[in-house]
């Protein structure tokens, strides 16, 4: 069974229609015991980060979090499930889960595209190019070039070594991280068209630490 | 860099897709369900849903036509018409719309706006706007007025003033109807949505007026507009939404191009 981490932040319905969709039971939980005897673990979110990890937090589901992620359990992070992974998040000033080192921080006011048009605004609001990096298991048969959906103004500045996964909006930041048993993404694959429905697909079907 | 988005729209009364005709009224053009899964596979970025039943039992037929969306189109789609409270945005959002659309129900109580986003976040909140072209004066000194009932009842309120205000009230994204094209065919209303899009920080979507794949062009370049709604063009078979896409793209305008 896939656990969907339910910590009142957003729409975890649409990632358990897009997994039904494809074959695969999951449930909407903030039951530790559920969350730590999943199969797969999916991490989604949609807010703001100091109410986010605030829930985190008095639930204790930040341990939970952690625990499974040090077990080795299949975890996949969107969203907002992406940027409290991190160490800091800029947005409402809060301290993260620290899974990864870096700093979650807000696109800047004077962003301009690639022929000079701007100010871009923000939130940045629909689909964008995302470029994967090198091979894993989750990029199979994601044809190269396809867009993704995303809805956010903060984004993450990990370390080069974890970034799997890159867009470009006004500059070039990570859209992706990965390491060992975890990915997680700042766009929606729910949300992505096919694209994003083989990524969920090869998720629910990755074995991590085994290379295909 | 962002692709524009090409947005079909769909009008429901009770359960059946509709759409006005010149001197025909309504007529039924099918399936939302099956027309939401036709336009989500040839390509759409987004749909919009609008519930023109308007009654309590419609509002119940309309929720199912989500919930049956929502399992099989696996892009963003917006619902709105006749929401005036936070509960109506809940139900919609979830029956799984991943946005509403108030309209009315903000003119009414704007604060219904700031009321949604703190609920559900910004991003789910999208302004309905129908405006009309009035001419500058002290009370409209955009020179567009904000209008409801499909243009026949006249609010006094500037329409630039108000897509400002919806955005601080926390607005996500604003549906912009011009009134004066919506129906013609004859192309958006370019000056409106400049003024409004490039005067927000928020997305405006360009609505009304849609004909040709120039008339997208023209409003996605010169109008600064983020997306453009489109209707008549492809439920009458004129027009994919391939066709659209290989317009623009062959025009260097960034659009999705693989789905």
């Amino acid at each position: 069974m896939i656990a969907i981490i339910d910590y009142e932040a957003g729409n975890l319905a649409s990632v358990r229609r897009a997994l039904r969709f494809l074959g695969h039971p999951s449930t909407i939980t903030s039951e530790a015991d559920e969350i730590r005897a999943a199969d797969r673990v999916v991490f989604p979110g949609v807010g703001a980060a100091g109410e986010a990890m605030r829930q985190l937090r008095e639930s204790g589901l930040g341990d939970v979090v952690r625990d499974v992620i040090a077990a080795g359990t299949p975890f996949l992070g969107i969203c907002l499930g992406y940027q409290v992974l991190f160490e800091h998040s800029d947005e409402n000033d809060v301290d993260c889960l620290s899974v990864f080192p870096g700093r979650v921080v807000r696109f800047p006011d004077d962003l301009h595209d690639a022929k000079g048009r701007g100010p871009l605004k923000v939130p940045e609001m629909g689909w964008n190019e995302v470029r994967f990096k090198g091979d894993h298991p989750l990029w199979n048969e994601v044809p190269e070039g396809s867009e993704f959906y995303f809805v956010h103004s903060f984004y993450p500045s990990p370390k080069d070594d974890v970034v799997c996964a890159t867009t470009t909006y006004g500059i070039e930041y990570a859209c992706g991280v990965t390491q060992k048993n975890v990915v997680a993404f700042q766009f929606h694959p729910e949300k992505s068209g096919r694209p994003g429905l083989r990524l969920l697909k090869n998720f629910c079907e990755w074995v991590p630490g085994k290379t295909d | 860099m962002l692709s524009k988005r090409i947005i079909p729209c769909l009008d429901v009364r009770a359960g059946r897709t509709t759409k006005g005709v010149k001197f025909k009224g309504n007529v039924d053009i099918g399936d939302p369900v099956e027309m939401a899964r036709h336009y989500y596979e040839a390509g759409a970025d987004e749909l919009v849903f609008y519930d023109i039943t308007a009654s309590h039992e419609g509002r119940g037929i309309m929720l199912e036509v989500v919930r049956k969306v929502a399992e099989e189109i696996f892009i963003p789609f917006s619902v709105g018409g006749g929401l005036n409270s936070v509960a109506d945005m809940r139900e919609v959002l979830l029956a799984g719309a991943e946005k509403v659309s108030v309209n009315t129900g903000a003119v009414q109580d704007p604060g219904i706006i700031e009321q949604g986003a703190c609920a559900f976040g910004s991003q789910c909140v999208v302004l309905g706007m129908d405006a009309l072209f009035v001419g500058k004066s002290d009370r409209t000194p955009s020179g567009y007025e904000v209008v409801t009932h499909g243009g026949r009842r006249h609010t006094g309120m500037d329409a630039l003033a108000w897509a400002k205000r919806a955005e601080a009230l926390g607005a996500g994204e604003i549906c912009l109807n011009s009134i004066d094209a919506d129906g013609t065919q004859d192309g958006y209303e370019i000056t409106l949505t400049r003024m409004i899009s490039t005067n927000v920080n928020i997305p405006v979507i360009a609505s009304g007026g849609a004909g040709k794949p120039e008339h997208l062009h023209e409003v996605l370049t010169d109008g600064a507009a983020d997306a453009a709604l489109i209707a008549s063009m492809v439920h009458f078979g004129g027009y994919s939404i391939r066709d659209l896409k290989d317009f623009l793209h062959a025009r260097d305008v960034k659009v999705r191009m693989t789905w």
